[in-house]
């Protein structure tokens, strides 16, 4: 009934932050929100690491590469891990790969949570495609080819799909004889971070993206190398009896039990598992170089500042302590990886912890190496 | 059946509180237990003209406050309640209130025309007052009738017409109506009482007048009665003539054509020469045209430029004349009208329109302007600088930045010495203009700024000294200060320019903050909001050491506010006004320092005090939260995580205070919101507070009283509960899923005409959909099949929302993720189910080829979710 206000507030416009404030909350909560169902959906991503309430620790070791400001500073990690190059790459792709415990004991609920695949003979490495590029790393952080594939952003053709800035990361092993990289597991795909997903969703996506994109296919002038998903079974009757004595085009290299629940954790994970027998593998037994079987068991141990061996464990087993002398005779610095072969005494256990192992010198491990021998191999 | 009830309103009105009190407890046990009797005894004391004039005024508004009400549920009770009354009441009291408009005191007529259009209101839409029209019409036809009833019968008329539709009365009806009104405002036939009656009630009317305006010679005939009105002799009826043609250019801006030379002169000789009141209005005439030209250019085609309806461009047509004309009244300042905000006047009026056109024309304005400009600001008139100023100002927004940055480079200098001006007002003003430039023509992000590293510091060095000019003038160095910080917001986190500065800034701004001769408040809340947006842009990987060293300021700060004396409701609205500022600074802070790692720590080291501050702050009242003091908790649940959970048992109430303030309803919403943070916090450990917590949530769901706003973000909270405590949800699984399945079918019924509604029904969709993946999420590892019952229902829904061709992007994103939540969560037990539900394979499909990267992800990972569980 009144006529309305004529007054405009032009000049007079009062800052009004309160509003604003109110927003900004909003948003943040919706981001938060998302953050957590996405989470929750296994979606969840790098691009958001606040999201992550148990993030894994990021490498230290991994240096800025060069400034990109259309960037986020989120966006570290996997992202910049796809562009690392020379030693930098090294030493950050040599602490990524998921690596089996020894199978010393059968786990309980075996056939309901574990899967069970035949591990294909070969170089264990990191495959990463992105910008137009594949790169293989071997568990050193080595490379091992440089290549174009069919994998997404892995070649420079007219019609990649997605964008190039996409990248994919996949665990595999070069299988020599066919020229084939055996896909075993699936970390990242499309920009997709699958670390935080259980092993169950990352084989289920692996089977149902890899053949996707053609990187399957036999060689072709953009597609170096043929990929190959393994096939994985449930671990009950036949699926063991399957992974253990069925046909396969690659050569053995025992079994890998991989538990259904689990992430994709790098390094050492009893929930990762390997099985080797004289059925299912050729390479029971470590080999030297010549592939003749050393007479005695052979272990490479890291030298810590005191002085102790221990093993690639998280916490590390001690297997043993040097002395000073002997340091310094064989110019050994902490941080070495040394060989020795383990005696007659073998190992002695008081309690179930190791007591002590009769070790003897053999020589400081092949400069490749990154890796201590872990616990369950030697035992 | 009506009873003397003069007594009881007289004594209602008594200066005596006891006898007062008394009387209006009898009143209202008198309606409570005879309403009819009471609404009829009302009506009789307001038409009776032999009653004290007192006790019929108090009557009239009982009446019409028992037909009415601002709140819509307590109004729908109120109608019903008059609709259940015997029809020969009714009856009756309608006579009277129809007899009331011919009695000889004015403020009864009044009344009674407020109260019959009230009625009409109610029943002309249900039928049920057919002779109303007729009888309102005899007492204009009549020419014996006097004028004070035809002004009354014009003014009931006018009410009518706002209140019902057109379509609520026959075209017959509304044309008789509508002639009578214009009829009224016929200079030859009728008193000025008469027509300034009629003049006001074609104002009411004009909504109504939908389909004549449609017809040319109706609209025609309607237009010159208006346009001669707007040159009565008669000041205040020239003004609600004008007061039409601000509503016509509003309501009916596509009919204007034919008349707009006719309204240039008329408004220009108003704006010229006529009584500001009037003047004031012509000015508003050419604002509303550029309102409407600005919306039809933002909906318009931009490759053909064609908009519906047709863009008239009268503003760029008028153009020439139109700014010259509006530069004028830029001269017409006042003094002291910067120290007043209430003063509204030409100069304040004519910029402010200025700088519409300039929104509407863009660069045309520009060489318009400048010659003005030129030829005022150095002269020795203050009110020839000042205005040069504002004009300066008000055109640079609009046109583009190619045209504006020469003449604002070139303008800074002129600027900045102008803060030294000898005049308050030409320094008010070139503060403001400051503030607009860099508003407008400082976005380092985007590639333009007039800052640069070589004139930072002199810029910042005039501001500096400026902000301890009068109160109004710092106010307006805050707002430049605000947007010189804002410019930078989109930089981080790559550097500020104005880092170096900053501690300089902040200690400025707190000095300011704490001036005593700011009179009201305005000045430190403007300092303290300045600062907020300062810290907010600032590189906080070079100012964490500042802000940290700000944090404990502010603290004690908000500490001091704690010991004031507080004697009087004014002291205690102050002391809440300065705590809301405070604790907005600190929210801001806090979620500076926890968005990054390295900086949490000093958030986290505080926590304990900054949270025992919050909790003071919330004892000062006793049955109200404090609004800002929740967001801030929000913020720093978010940065303690788990460990928030030490300060819950002490939080708590106040966090079911919150979610019960039904009235406050923007206080109700936060705390949902903060409630969604502490889940996220506390993870499973907020377990043990969810039984109060889910009680209130569905206690204010199933409220009228509350706005429903706050509704959705309620439904969101479900799924951010459940999320955090997994299968614990189970007990309140039925209650929840129940609520929601109800808001589903609110969102069925949505009309889709209805633009707002449409908004809400959005945002129902969308958190109705969060509610059920954070549900479905929260019970996948445990207990899936809890919702193994619903999940029909939520197919369904996600069916009728998919169907829906105009869902909003936010809730296709959401019905996606919950469909691959369903498949994720249920696995094996939904096969049946989405193979009965072909639409999925479609929807799926149209997301998959959506731009959105985010959307193909999600219906990606959905396509995933539901293949697994079809192939097992």
């Amino acid at each position: 009934m009144a006529p309305h206000d004529l007054r405009r507030p032009f000049k007079r416009a009062a800052i009004s932050d309160q509003q604003r404030r109110r927003e900004l909350s909003l948003q943040r909560q919706a981001q938060h929100r998302r953050d957590a169902q996405h989470q929750a959906r296994c979606l969840a991503s790098f691009l958001n690491p606040h999201s992550d309430p148990d993030p894994e620790p990021e490498p230290e070791t991994t240096p800025e590469p060069e400034p990109e400001p259309t960037d986020s500073p989120k966006e570290l990690d996997v992202r910049h891990a796809s562009k690392l190059k020379g030693a930098e790459a090294r030493k950050w792709f040599a602490r990524q790969l998921m690596l089996p415990e020894w199978m010393i004991d059968v786990p309980d609920q075996l056939p309901q949570d574990w899967y069970v695949f035949a591990r294909p003979a070969g170089k264990r490495c990191f495959v990463v495609s992105s910008n137009g590029t594949t790169v293989s790393r071997l568990r050193n952080g080595s490379m091992l080819h440089h290549f174009p594939s069919a994998l997404p952003s892995g070649a420079r053709t007219k019609d990649s799909s997605g964008s190039a800035q996409s990248y994919s990361i996949l665990d595999c092993i070069f299988h020599e004889s066919d020229q084939t990289y055996y896909v075993i597991d699936m970390v990242c795909w499309r920009e997709y971070s699958l670390y935080d997903c259980t092993a169950e969703f990352r084989f289920f996506w692996l089977s149902s993206k890899l053949a996707e994109t053609g990187a399957c296919d036999p060689p072709s002038q953009y597609h170096r190398y043929r990929f190959s998903p393994v096939p994985v079974y449930n671990c009950d009757q036949a699926g063991l009896s399957a992974a253990y004595t069925g046909a396969v085009p690659y050569v053995k290299d025992g079994l890998l039990f991989y538990n259904k629940h689990a992430h994709y954790q790098t390094g050492n994970t009893p929930l990762a598992l390997v099985w080797k027998d004289e059925n299912c593998s050729q390479y029971v037994i470590d080999t030297d170089s010549k592939g003749q079987v050393p007479s005695q068991q052979q272990v490479v141990l890291e030298l810590q500042d005191n002085g102790n061996l221990s093993t690639s464990d998280d916490p590390p087993v001690v297997f043993g302590c040097l002395d000073q002398a002997f340091i310094e005779q064989t110019e050994s610095r902490s941080g070495n990886l040394l060989r020795f072969a383990i005696g007659d005494g073998g190992l002695n256990f008081v309690d179930g912890k190791l007591e002590k192992a009769d070790l003897h010198y053999l020589g400081k491990s092949n400069r490749a190496r990154a890796f201590a021998d872990s616990y369950s191999k030697v035992g | 059946m009506a009873l003397e009830i003069t007594q009881f309103l007289l004594s209602a009105q008594s200066p005596d509180a006891n006898v007062r009190t008394e009387a209006e407890a009898n009143l209202t046990r008198f309606q409570e237990q005879n309403l009819p009797s009471f609404l009829l005894s009302l009506s009789v004391e307001l038409a009776n003209d032999e009653k004290p004039i007192e006790s019929r005024r108090l009557a009239g508004i009982v009446l019409k406050n028992s037909l009415d009400a601002k709140d819509a549920v307590r109004k729908e009770h109120l109608v019903q309640k008059w609709m259940e009354i015997d029809i020969s009441i009714k009856s009756q009291i309608k006579d009277l209130l129809l007899r009331t408009l011919g009695s000889a005191a004015t403020e009864a007529r009044h009344t009674s025309a407020q109260v019959i259009a009230k009625i009409a209101s109610i029943e002309i839409p249900k039928k049920q007052w057919p002779e109303l029209i007729a009888s309102l019409l005899t007492n204009m036809t009549h020419q014996d009738r006097p004028p004070s009833l035809k002004q009354a019968t014009l003014e009931t008329l006018g009410y009518v017409c706002e209140e019902i539709s057109h379509e609520d009365l026959v075209q017959d009806e509304v044309n008789s109506v509508l002639t009578a009104v214009v009829q009224g405002m016929n200079l030859a036939e009728h008193s000025p009482e008469v027509r300034l009656a009629a003049t006001k009630a074609l104002y009411n009317a004009l909504d109504f007048a939908q389909t004549n305006f449609e017809n040319d010679m109706e609209r025609s005939y309607i237009m010159k009665m208006v346009c001669e009105t707007a040159i009565s002799k008669e000041v205040e009826i020239r003004q609600v003539a004008f007061e039409c043609l601000v509503s016509i250019a509003s309501t009916y801006y596509e009919k204007l054509e034919p008349y707009m030379q006719a309204l240039f002169e008329l408004t220009s000789n108003a704006v010229k020469g006529d009584e500001e009141a009037v003047a004031l209005q012509a000015i508003e005439f050419w604002s509303s045209i550029c309102d409407e030209e600005i919306e039809l250019q933002e909906y318009e085609n931009p490759e053909s430029g064609d908009s519906e309806p047709p863009n008239s461009h009268f503003i760029e047509k008028a153009l020439s004349s139109l700014v010259p004309m509006l530069l004028e009244t830029l001269l017409k300042q006042e003094e002291d009208q910067d120290q007043d905000d209430s003063i509204w006047n030409l100069s304040m009026a004519g910029g402010t329109c200025l700088g519409l056109v300039a929104r509407t024309v863009g660069d045309a304005i520009v060489p318009l302007v400048m010659p003005f400009i030129e030829a005022n600001i150095s002269k020795q008139d203050w009110h020839c600088r000042e205005a040069a100023t504002y004009a300066f100002g008000s055109i640079l927004e609009g046109p583009t930045i190619d045209k504006l940055t020469p003449l604002v480079h070139a303008g800074l200098d002129f600027m900045l010495k102008a803060m030294k001006d000898e005049n308050n007002h030409v320094r008010d003003t070139t503060a403001w203009t400051l503030g607009r430039i860099f508003e407008l023509l400082h976005c380092p992000a985007s590639g333009f700024s007039v800052i640069s590293s070589e004139n930072i510091r002199q810029v910042l060095s005039v501001l500096m000294e400026s902000i301890n000019d009068t109160p109004n003038v710092a106010e307006k160095v805050c707002g430049a200060i605000y947007y010189l910080a804002q410019g930078y917001e989109d930089t981080v986190p790559s550097s500020s320019l104005l880092t170096p500065f900053l501690t300089e800034i902040i200690t400025y701004l707190i000095r300011t903050a704490d001036r005593t001769d700011g009179g009201d408040s305005k000045l430190r809340s403007s300092a303290y909001e300045t600062l907020n947006e300062v810290i907010r842009c600032s590189t906080v990987a070079e100012t964490s050491r500042i802000i940290e060293h700000l944090l404990p300021v502010i603290m004690n700060k908000l500490e001091q506010t704690l010991q004031l004396q507080i004697v009087s409701t004014d002291d205690r609205e102050k002391q809440g006004d300065l705590q809301a500022s405070l604790c907005g600074v600190l929210q801001v802070i806090i979620q500076k320092l926890s968005s990054t790692d390295e900086t949490k720590h000093i958030i986290l080291q505080e926590a304990d005090k900054i949270m025992t501050l919050f909790l003071r702050v919330f004892a000062c009242r006793s049955s109200t939260v404090h609004e800002e003091a929740m967001l801030a908790i929000g913020a720093l649940a978010y940065a303690c995580g788990p460990n928030f959970e030490n300060y819950m048992r002490e939080f708590y109430p106040y966090l079911e205070m919150g979610l019960q303030n039904f009235e406050e309803y923007q206080v109700c919403s936060i705390t949902v919101g903060v409630v969604g943070d502490i889940c996220r916090a506390l993870d499973d450990k907020v377990l043990q507070f969810c039984d109060g917590i889910m009680k209130h949530l569905l206690n204010d769901l199933g409220s009228n009283e509350l706005h429903r706003s706050v509704k959705p973000p309620i439904f969101s909270c479900f799924g951010d509960i459940a999320l955090a405590i997994g299968e614990h949800f189970e007990r309140y699984v039925s209650y929840a899923v129940t609520a929601m399945q109800q808001a589903s079918q609110i969102c069925a019924q949505i009309d889709v005409n209805d633009e707002e509604f449409m908004e809400y029904g959005n945002q129902l969709r969308r958190s109705i959909f969060e509610a059920y993946s954070g549900i479905l999420q929260g019970f996948k590892n445990s207990k899936p099949e809890v919702m193994s019952p619903y999940a029909p229902h939520l197919l369904q829904f996600i069916e009728l929302v998919f169907l829906d061709r105009q869902r909003d992007e936010s809730v296709t994103k959401a019905a996606v993720a919950v469909m691959g939540d369903l498949a994720d969560a249920l696995g094996p037990n939904t096969k049946l189910l989405f193979r009965n539900c072909a639409f999925y394979i479609e929807f799926l499909g149209e997301c998959l080829q959506s731009d959105d990267e985010q959307l193909k992800e999600t219906a990606t990972w959905t396509q995933g979710m539901i293949g697994r569980v079809m192939v097992s």
